[in-house]
């Protein structure tokens, strides 16, 4: 337990102090791997702990990304509206797409999830107002307690304080009451309906739960990027994010976040040499769901004998 | 609004939704079988559209492509389903869905590389390039081809299933595999066959749909979602579910864009929702849990 504080807290004073000694390329990667494995923490919540399979994460990311754009373009540059406003958003969405979703399991809600995160692509592809399938360019930053966000130090730290504060929630939610429950109707839901816990409620609040955080995912993304576009909805963004959990190992939180860095710095060394990225996602999907399917963590774990 | 020109848009909704259950058709034939959605199916239609391409711009014949494209993604069908997919039928399903999600980037990035990413069109036969006049309106005939081949194809599929030895096979494995190899039935073998099968139909499809739609790498996956909207909506594993679902979406989709243009793209998407609100198994579902 204390060596678990002490080592996130000293990952997290290193990912602090990183543009001290790094370049801008290399700072601008890690506040992607941060986002990106906010993401995919907030999927892992869902995937690993409460076994439901989303295949439509990116609904919420592209909620949290097209309001944060919306709210900072059109009604200044609150934090209200860069953060606030996206996370209730994504919350009202996946009450909804949740409401929808969990009557159904297994491939169903692999199906109805993919299929209504594909539902908001086709909608922001449409719509004039959120720039048909241009998206919305030019979202300005916000200001946060009275400090401006165009600042890369100020940016830094407000990336990594939501990533690091992310990573505490969700880490806090696996092992509290409600975290067991959910790993409870993972193994066995027919067995948790009859002790009398409320199935549906449970998975619903976790659907929200890892929905909000995935919208705030969006927002920061947006905020990062300065702009949104439709993509950002596409099955290939929720794909990306399976992939991270997958890879890092489904079920460690810690994983998704590796699992993330491993992504993107794979990815920027690759796509300087080969325009073949997409094959080389595909092969890695493939060959880590055959062949380590515990991902990183899993087959660390396996090695040097620790345990969950 | 002509009366003429409502017809056409239902022999619109017609044709797309026949296309529709050619594709879904496989969907639900494999997951009745193996248990597993295969989201690489989509693909199998991309895969199709370019075997076609392919076999017209050899031989310059469209009907050969709509015999071999089917030949050639079904043989890719059943070595996926003998290289990667077998040796996971003991673990959960989760990772053979996933490992077919990993198949779509696989397939649409070897196609954009042999290919180029650019669209390319595929002209219809000779014999259909023209148009017709129904109901007083000009309607391209072609469509009209895909509307006869597709009930066809959906009287011959039932036949087959229904009626025949190999079909008794296949509604057995699809009831309980385990007994059907108990009764001394190669069930392995049928696996292959049906998963193959289901390949060569959505192969089948995108020839099909090519001088409609031309071919591009994106297709398959953007196909993928309709097909699996068809088969949420008229219930997994049923052939009939296929074919009914299939009909509605494709009149949804036709109707959405010429009542409601710009969110047509959403419409379909509100029958998914309704249905799952009354019927969570589908239309002709198994009951679920």
């Amino acid at each position: 337990m204390i060596w678990r504080a002490l080592g996130f807290s000293l990952a997290m004073v290193a990912v602090l102090l990183f543009p001290r000694v790094a370049g801008t390329y290399p700072v601008k990667l890690l506040e992607e791997i941060l986002i990106w494995g906010m993401f995919a923490m907030s999927l892992d919540l869902l995937m690993g702990y409460a076994g439901m399979v989303s295949f439509g994460h990116s609904a919420f990311f592209g909620v949290g990304g097209y309001v944060a754009a919306l709210a900072l373009t059109h009604w200044g540059a609150h934090a209200a509206a860069g953060l606030l406003l996206p996370a209730v958003a994504a919350a009202v969405a996946a009450l909804v797409i949740g409401f929808f979703s969990i009557r159904v399991s297994g491939v169903y809600f692999i199906m109805l999830t993919l299929a209504f995160s594909q539902m908001f692509y086709a909608v922001t592809f449409q719509v004039a107002a959120l720039g048909a399938e241009d998206g919305i360019v030019g979202v300005p930053r916000p200001r946060l307690l009275g400090v401006d966000l165009n600042g890369a130090t100020a940016f830094h730290v407000y990336i990594t304080a939501f990533a690091g504060l992310t990573a505490l929630v969700l880490w806090r939610i696996v092992r509290s009451p409600f975290g067991h429950v959910l790993r409870g109707i993972h193994d066995n839901e027919a067995r948790m309906q009859a002790v009398g816990y409320a199935v549906d409620r449970y998975k619903l609040l976790a659907f929200v739960i890892a929905g909000t955080i995935a919208g705030v995912a969006g927002a920061l993304y947006t905020q990062f990027v300065g702009s949104i576009t439709p993509e950002a909805f596409l099955w290939r963004t929720s794909g990306e994010a399976l992939l991270m959990v997958i890879i890092g190992g489904t079920g460690t939180l810690g994983g998704a976040l590796l699992g993330a860095a491993a992504f993107i710095l794979l990815q920027s060394l690759v796509s300087s040499y080969t325009e073949r990225w997409m094959l080389l996602l595909g092969v890695t999907f493939i060959v880590f769901v055959l062949f380590a399917p515990g991902g990183i963590v899993g087959a660390l774990r396996g090695r040097v004998g620790l345990r969950a | 609004m002509l009366l003429s020109d409502l017809l056409a848009q239902a022999l619109n909704g017609l044709s797309y939704g026949v296309l529709l259950f050619l594709l879904s058709v496989g969907l639900t034939l494999i997951f009745g079988m193996l248990d597993v959605v295969n989201l690489a199916h989509g693909s199998f239609y991309m895969l199709g559209a370019y075997a076609g391409l392919a076999t017209i711009a050899a031989s310059g014949n469209f009907w050969l492509a709509l015999l071999i494209a089917p030949l050639v993604v079904g043989l890719i069908g059943a070595v996926m389903e003998r290289a990667v997919l077998r040796p996971l039928y003991r673990r959960p399903t989760l990772d053979q869905v996933l490992l077919t999600f990993g198949f779509i980037y696989v397939f649409e990035d070897v196609v954009k590389w042999i290919w180029g990413g650019t669209i390319r069109s595929i002209p219809p036969p000779d014999l259909f390039a023209g148009s017709v006049r129904v109901f007083g309106g000009a309607f391209p005939s072609y469509r009209l081809f895909v509307i006869v081949f597709g009930l066809a194809m959906a009287v011959l599929l039932w036949l087959l299933i229904e009626r025949t030895r190999l079909g008794a096979i296949i509604r057995a494995g699809v009831y309980d595999a385990e007994m059907t190899a108990g009764m001394g039935i190669n069930i392995r073998l049928v696996f292959t066959g049906v998963f193959a099968f289901g390949a060569a139909l959505g192969g089948l499809s995108g020839v099909i749909a090519g001088p409609i739609q031309s071919a591009q790498p994106p297709m398959g996956a953007t196909i993928l979602v309709p097909a699996l909207i068809v088969v949420v909506v008229g219930g997994l594993g049923s052939l009939k579910g296929s074919l009914i679902g299939s009909l509605l979406i494709g009149q949804a989709e036709v109707w959405g864009k010429v009542w409601l243009p710009n969110v047509s793209m959403a419409m379909i998407y509100v029958v998914m929702a309704a249905v799952v609100l009354l019927r969570p198994q589908g239309l002709f579902g198994r009951p679920l849990r």
